[in-house]
């Protein structure tokens, strides 16, 4: 794209897209970590995931300062206005994305369960994995003002969404079978949900990239979603 | 989504262009520009400088006769009639489509003479007392009535450069025109004074068919309803005000409103 006649603008907007690219990093790095974290019972590593989650909160308050500075200097119009107001909606988005992972780190202790391992646990990383490429691909969709790529995120939220469905199928039956670990199975039951809660988010954002980029909104397609709790 | 504007199709065009060609000698300053504006509609022109947006709008009250080596082609229509045909009476057309200028322009005569001297001249009024009743009429509508009806045989040019433009509006509403161009009115204004201008257009629409012409897209966008994108003497855009500064469909539109221009 052509560059601005006033060059601070467009160090004004690279800086924008910089704090987003290192917002989306970290909260990718947060879900895979606390994925990681709840695997190996590593406690050290899910509070350095519930820590690192300040890092994100500030970049989101950076971004909405700049954000307003921008809009107040620069008055940026059209496609510069749609990605002055994306990169404000999505940090929002981004930073719930993040207290998504946090909570999910906080989990762990929870979960922690004597010389036994929980089978349904090895049921999550792939749904995480899941979720965590569609926050990854919308940001790489916004940062290449890719609206083919954020049309791909917002198909996938259905995989996650069938993924969480599954996931609660499993748990209750597991949950009636080992009426023991009923307390670690509802936190388990909450992570799925939360992954599943990311997953709508990254959809969330890769409709705000896609109106960025285009101008024009997706058209409204069939929310199969989570089935509702049986 | 969009809605891109067809310029031919508004419902009850006031003002219709139809290929209009302009020539000043032999270089083409419009390059075939159609479009209609309509009274319920504040139409901005914006574009760079040398774009045509101004060539253009003096078209439509025939402000180029006065320039010797410009020539006008094509078709331009007020209420169906063609204001360039011989027939037209050009004294009468610039009564229907007056025009506010850039810089204030009052004459150096009274508030009241600067009001009342379109009328007399224009027949709408002799009595004193007609006079008086379309010189408050006149201010109060240019929002100017209460600021000046206590010295309204001071000097037009002793007003404030604000008040001065408002004169002029008021001058112009007097004759009761059904068209009113605006040539770049707020660029000798300070912010204050523009604001006024700027709700004093607003108060205007809908009771004459306004024209504006600014170097100002923030004014663009704050008065107009619809914008017409001028460059190198194409109407290359013509749309609802909302779209245009939103979402532009052609990619010369979006460089220029977003300061990507040359």
């Amino acid at each position: 794209m052509a560059e601005h006649t006033i060059k601070a603008f467009d160090e004004d907007i690279d800086r924008l897209r910089g704090l987003i690219a290192e917002m989306g990093g970290r909260a990718e790095a947060a879900i895979e970590s606390a994925m990681t974290a709840l695997q190996r019972q590593d406690l050290v590593l899910a509070a350095q995931v519930v820590a690192d989650d300040k890092r994100i909160d500030a970049i989101e308050a950076e971004v909405e300062k700049l954000v307003i500075q921008v809009i107040a200097l620069r008055a940026p119009m059209a496609n510069d206005l749609r990605d002055v107001i994306a990169a404000l909606k999505i940090v929002g988005v981004v930073e719930r994305i993040g207290d998504y992972a946090k909570n999910i780190a906080k989990r762990v202790p929870l979960i922690m369960v004597n010389q036994r391992t929980l089978e349904p646990v090895s049921l999550l990383p792939s749904m995480g994995q899941v979720a965590s490429e569609m926050v990854h691909d919308a940001l790489n969709a916004f940062a290449a003002r890719d609206a083919d790529l954020a049309v791909a995120v917002v198909e996938r939220d259905t995989v996650v969404d069938d993924f969480y469905n599954s996931v609660f199928r499993t748990l209750v039956t597991y949950m009636v079978e080992n009426p023991k670990t009923i307390s670690e199975c509802a936190h388990l039951l909450f992570i799925a949900k939360n992954i599943e809660r990311i997953g709508d988010h990254a959809t969330n954002v890769a409709e705000m990239v896609y109106y960025a980029a285009t101008g024009q909104t997706l058209p409204d397609r069939d929310r199969g979603g989570a089935a509702a709790e049986e | 989504m969009t809605e891109a504007i067809n310029p031919l199709a508004i419902a009850n065009p006031k003002m219709s262009a139809r290929d209009v060609k302009v020539f000043y000698g032999a270089k083409q300053a419009i390059k075939g520009v159609s479009i209609d504006v309509d009274m319920d509609h504040v139409t901005a022109f914006i574009g760079p400088s040398g774009c045509g947006k101004s060539t253009f709008l003096r078209t439509l009250n025939r402000m180029n006769d006065t320039v010797a080596s410009a020539r006008v082609e094509g078709m331009i229509t007020l209420d169906g009639e063609d204001i360039y045909s011989p027939s037209m009476d050009v004294v009468q057309l610039r009564a229907r489509v007056g025009m506010v200028f850039q810089k204030p322009n009052p004459f150096p005569k009274s508030i009241y003479e600067n009001i009342a001297y379109g009328p007399r001249i224009h027949g709408l009024a002799h009595a004193k007392a007609d006079l008086d009743v379309v010189v408050e009429k006149s201010l109060r509508r240019a929002g100017l009535w209460e600021e000046v009806k206590d010295r309204l045989h001071d000097s037009g040019t002793a007003l404030s450069g604000g008040q001065q433009q408002r004169l002029c509006i008021g001058r112009a509403i007097a004759v009761e025109p059904e068209v009113i161009l605006m040539d770049e009115p707020c660029s000798a204004l300070d912010p204050i004074a523009t604001a006024k201008i700027e709700e004093l257009i607003h108060e205007l629409r809908g009771r004459y068919a306004i024209v504006i012409v600014t170097h100002n897209m923030q004014q663009a966008a704050r008065v107009s309803q619809r914008t017409a994108f001028f460059h190198l003497g194409d109407l290359v855009e013509y749309g609802v005000t909302s779209d245009i500064f939103t979402n532009p469909t052609q990619e010369r539109t979006k460089d220029y409103i977003t300061g990507r221009y040359g």
